[in-house]
C-alpha cells in the first residue's frame, strides 16, 4: 500500500531529519509513528502527501511513484488531519467537509449527502451543525469535524499530525474511541503521528519508533513491549510499563492446591469436607487426577435428602477450565468474563494441577505492585 | 452675521466649490485605483518572497517619510505640473498602508488553516483566494481605509503643482486671508474623508466572509 525505500530527508546544513528509511504499510493497517521531538516522525508523515520532498528514496502508493504525480492531485487522495484542527473560520461546517469533495468537483447533491452522512457517522447531527461556523463548536466537536473532513473525498489513505494532542482528557479519550469504532467500519490505510505512548498503544496495528531520524523498531504493540530492540525502546515505551509485561507471573505461579473429592464419595462426607476447609465447592477428579466437574455447596444441599446419591451425580462438568501453558491474562479474562470465582488449571492430558480463585489473583497482585513501586520511582507526569 | 455671509459666500462660490470637490474625488480615486492595483499584487507577491518583504517595504515607508509638499515639489522637474504629477505623488502616499496591510494581514493568517489548506489539495491560488485573501480581508480593508483617507488630505495640497482640487479653494482664501473661504475648501474635504470612510467600512462589512 505505502512503501517507502530507502527515504531519507536532509536539510541543507546536512541535518538528517529522516535517515534512510524503509517502511511497508499494508492497506486498513493503523500505523502509528512514536518518537521524542526532533526524531523525524513528522516529516516522515509529510513526506507521503508531500508537504515535504524527500531528499532521496522513493515512496510508492499502490505501486506508484508519489514523485511522478501532481502533488496536489496526490494530496487530494489523502485524508490530512493536523493538530491544530485547522478548520476553516470563514465557513461553515459543512462547507468546510464538503472542501476536498468540491475540489474534486463532486456535483451538490453528492457532497451535501456526503457532508450529512459523515456529520451522522460522529454524532454530530447535520440539521444542527451543518451551518454552524467552527468557532461556535468545542474543541473535541471541531476535531471530530476534523476527522470526518479528511474523509470526506473518501480517500484510502488517512494522515493524522497528533490529532488529539491539544484536546482535554476526556475528549481525547472520547476521540480515540472514536477512531478506532470508525476504523472497524472504514478500514482506511491510516498513518497516526503521536508522542503520546499509551494512545499509540491503544490505536495502532503497529507502531514505528524513531529517534534522530531513525526508525529503531516497527512492530505489533504486543511485540515493542515484549521485545523492545534497544535500551532506547525500553526506556521510551517506560520501565513500568515494561515490566508489566514481562513480570506479570505464570498460570503455575498465581494457582494454589486445589481441595479435590472423588465421584464416588457421598454428599454427608462432602459438605464436612467442605465446612473443615471453608469452601463452597469441591473439584471432582478420579484416580489419575482427571478432571472430571465441580460441586457446589449449593447442588448438594439441594439433594442431600436422597442418600443414594453421590458427588458424581450433583457435579457440573461444564465449567470454564484454564491450561497451565496459557497466560495468566487468559486465566483473569476467563474469570471476568464468566463472573466465576474460581478456575481449574488443568495440565495438557487434562489432569487438575490447581486452581485460580479471585482472591490468588489479588495476591499476587498486590505483591507485583508492591514490589514495582519499590524499584520505579514514581515519575512525573507519567500517566499509567 | 458673520454665517449669514459664509452662506451668501457658499451660494456665490458653489459652481467653484462643485467642481473643486470633483477634481478632488478624481484625484482621490485615480490615485486610490492605482496604489491598490500595484499595492495588493505586490503585497501578495512579497508574502511569497518574504526576503524581499523587507526592503521593498522599507523603501515604500522612506517615500511615506517624504513631507507630501516636497514630494509634490519633486514631481514638478520630473512630470511638470498639472493633474498626472499630482497622481504619482499621491498614489506613491497611498502604497505602503495598503502594502504592509496586505502583507502583515497575509503572513497573520493562522498558519494551520493554511497547512490544512494545502494538505488537502488546494493549490497555492485556491489558498490564496479560499483561505489567505478571506481570512486577511479586515486587515487589508483597513490599509485601503488608512490610504484614503490619507490621499483626501495630501490631495488638498496638489493643488499647489495645479491639479485642481479642494487646495484651490483653501489656498485662495490664504492668500485672501479670508476664513470663510478657507473653510469651503476645508469643509467638504473634511466631508469626504468622513463619506469615503464610511463607504469602505459599509464595503468591508459586505464582504465580511
Amino acid at each position: 500500500m505505502i512503501i517507502f525505500k530507502n527515504v531519507s530527508k536532509i536539510y541543507n546544513d546536512d541535518f538528517h531529519a529522516v535517515d534512510t528509511i524503509n517502511i511497508h504499510i499494508k492497506e486498513g493497517e493503523l500505523i502509528a509513528l512514536i518518537g521524542p521531538s526532533g526524531s523525524g516522525k513528522s516529516t516522515t508523515m509529510k513526506m507521503i502527501n508531500r508537504l515535504i520532498e524527500a531528499t532521496s528514496g522513493t515512496i510508492l502508493i499502490h505501486g506508484q511513484d508519489i514523485g511522478d504525480q501532481d502533488p496536489v492531485l496526490l494530496r487530494r487522495n489523502i485524508g490530512y488531519v493536523i493538530q491544530h484542527i485547522g478548520l476553516l473560520p470563514h465557513m461553515t461546517i459543512g462547507k468546510n467537509i464538503a472542501l476536498v469533495p468540491k475540489l474534486k468537483k463532486w456535483d451538490k447533491v453528492r457532497c451535501d449527502k456526503r457532508v450529512d452522512e459523515l456529520l451522522e457517522m460522529v454524532g454530530l447531527p447535520a440539521k444542527e451543525y451543518k451551518n454552524r461556523f467552527p468557532a461556535e463548536l468545542s474543541g473535541g466537536q471541531q476535531q471530530r469535524v476534523g476527522v470526518i473532513r479528511a474523509l470526506a473525498g473518501d480517500p484510502p489513505i488517512v494522515l493524522m499530525d497528533e490529532p488529539f494532542s491539544a484536546l482535554d482528557p476526556i475528549s481525547r479519550e472520547q476521540l480515540q474511541d472514536e477512531l478506532l469504532n470508525l476504523q472497524t467500519k472504514i478500514r482506511k490505510t491510516i498513518v497516526f503521528v503521536t508522542h503520546d505512548i499509551d494512545e499509540a498503544i491503544k490505536l495502532a496495528d503497529r507502531i514505528g519508533i524513531m529517534q534522530d531520524g531513525k526508525l529503531i523498531q516497527f512492530d505489533t504493540p504486543e511485540q515493542i513491549l515484549r521485545h523492545p530492540v534497544n535500551e532506547f525502546v525500553r526506556t521510551f515505551f517506560g520501565a513500568d510499563r515494561m515490566n508489566q509485561v514481562e513480570s506479570l507471573p505464570t498460570i503455575e505461579e498465581v494457582m494454589i492446591p486445589p481441595i479435590s473429592s472423588f465421584p464416588k464419595r457421598g454428599l454427608a462426607e462432602s459438605l464436612i469436607k467442605m465446612r473443615k476447609y471453608k469452601i463452597d465447592s469441591l473439584l471432582v477428579i478420579d484416580r489419575n487426577k482427571t478432571f472430571l466437574g465441580v460441586a457446589g455447596v449449593g447442588e448438594i444441599q439441594k439433594n442431600f435428602s436422597n442418600e443414594n446419591m453421590v458427588l458424581e451425580d450433583v457435579m457440573n462438568k461444564e465449567v470454564p477450565t484454564v491450561r497451565l501453558s496459557q497466560q495468566l491474562d487468559d486465566a483473569i479474562n476467563l474469570i471476568s468474563d464468566n463472573h466465576i470465582a474460581f478456575l481449574p488449571v488443568l495440565d495438557e492430558s487434562h489432569k487438575l494441577k490447581g486452581l485460580i480463585t479471585r482472591a490468588s489473583l489479588v495476591d499476587v497482585m498486590a505483591n507485583q505492585l508492591r514490589s514495582n513501586n519499590n524499584e520505579v520511582a514514581p515519575v512525573g507526569g507519567e500517566e499509567l | 452675521m458673520m454665517f449669514n455671509n459664509f452662506l451668501v459666500m457658499l451660494q456665490n462660490r458653489w459652481p467653484e466649490i462643485m467642481i473643486g470637490t470633483w477634481e478632488h474625488i478624481q484625484l482621490t480615486l485615480v490615485a486610490l485605483f492605482i496604489g491598490n492595483l500595484i499595492a495588493l499584487p505586490l503585497g501578495i507577491l512579497l508574502t511569497r518572497k518574504r526576503k524581499l518583504a523587507e526592503a521593498v517595504i522599507g523603501i515604500t515607508s522612506v517615500f511615506q517619510t517624504i513631507p507630501s509638499l516636497a514630494l509634490l515639489g519633486f514631481m514638478i522637474p520630473f512630470f511638470g505640473i498639472g493633474f498626472g504629477p499630482a497622481i504619482v505623488a499621491l498614489t506613491i502616499y497611498a502604497l505602503l498602508p495598503i502594502l504592509r496591510n496586505t502583507y502583515t494581514g497575509i503572513l497573520g493568517v493562522n498558519q494551520a488553516v493554511v497547512d490544512a489548506g494545502t494538505g488537502m489539495g488546494m493549490t497555492s491560488r485556491q489558498v490564496l483566494f479560499m483561505i489567505e485573501i478571506p481570512l486577511a480581508l479586515p486587515i487589508i480593508m483597513a490599509g485601503i481605509r488608512t490610504a484614503t483617507v490619507m490621499v483626501i488630505g495630501v490631495a488638498t495640497l496638489a493643488a499647489l503643482v495645479g491639479a485642481g482640487g479642494l487646495g484651490d479653494i483653501i489656498f485662495r482664501g490664504i492668500a485672501m486671508a479670508r476664513q470663510d473661504l478657507i473653510l469651503a475648501g476645508a469643509i467638504p474635504a473634511a466631508l469626504l474623508s468622513m463619506i469615503f470612510d464610511y463607504i469602505l467600512k459599509r464595503i468591508e462589512i459586505a464582504v465580511q466572509p
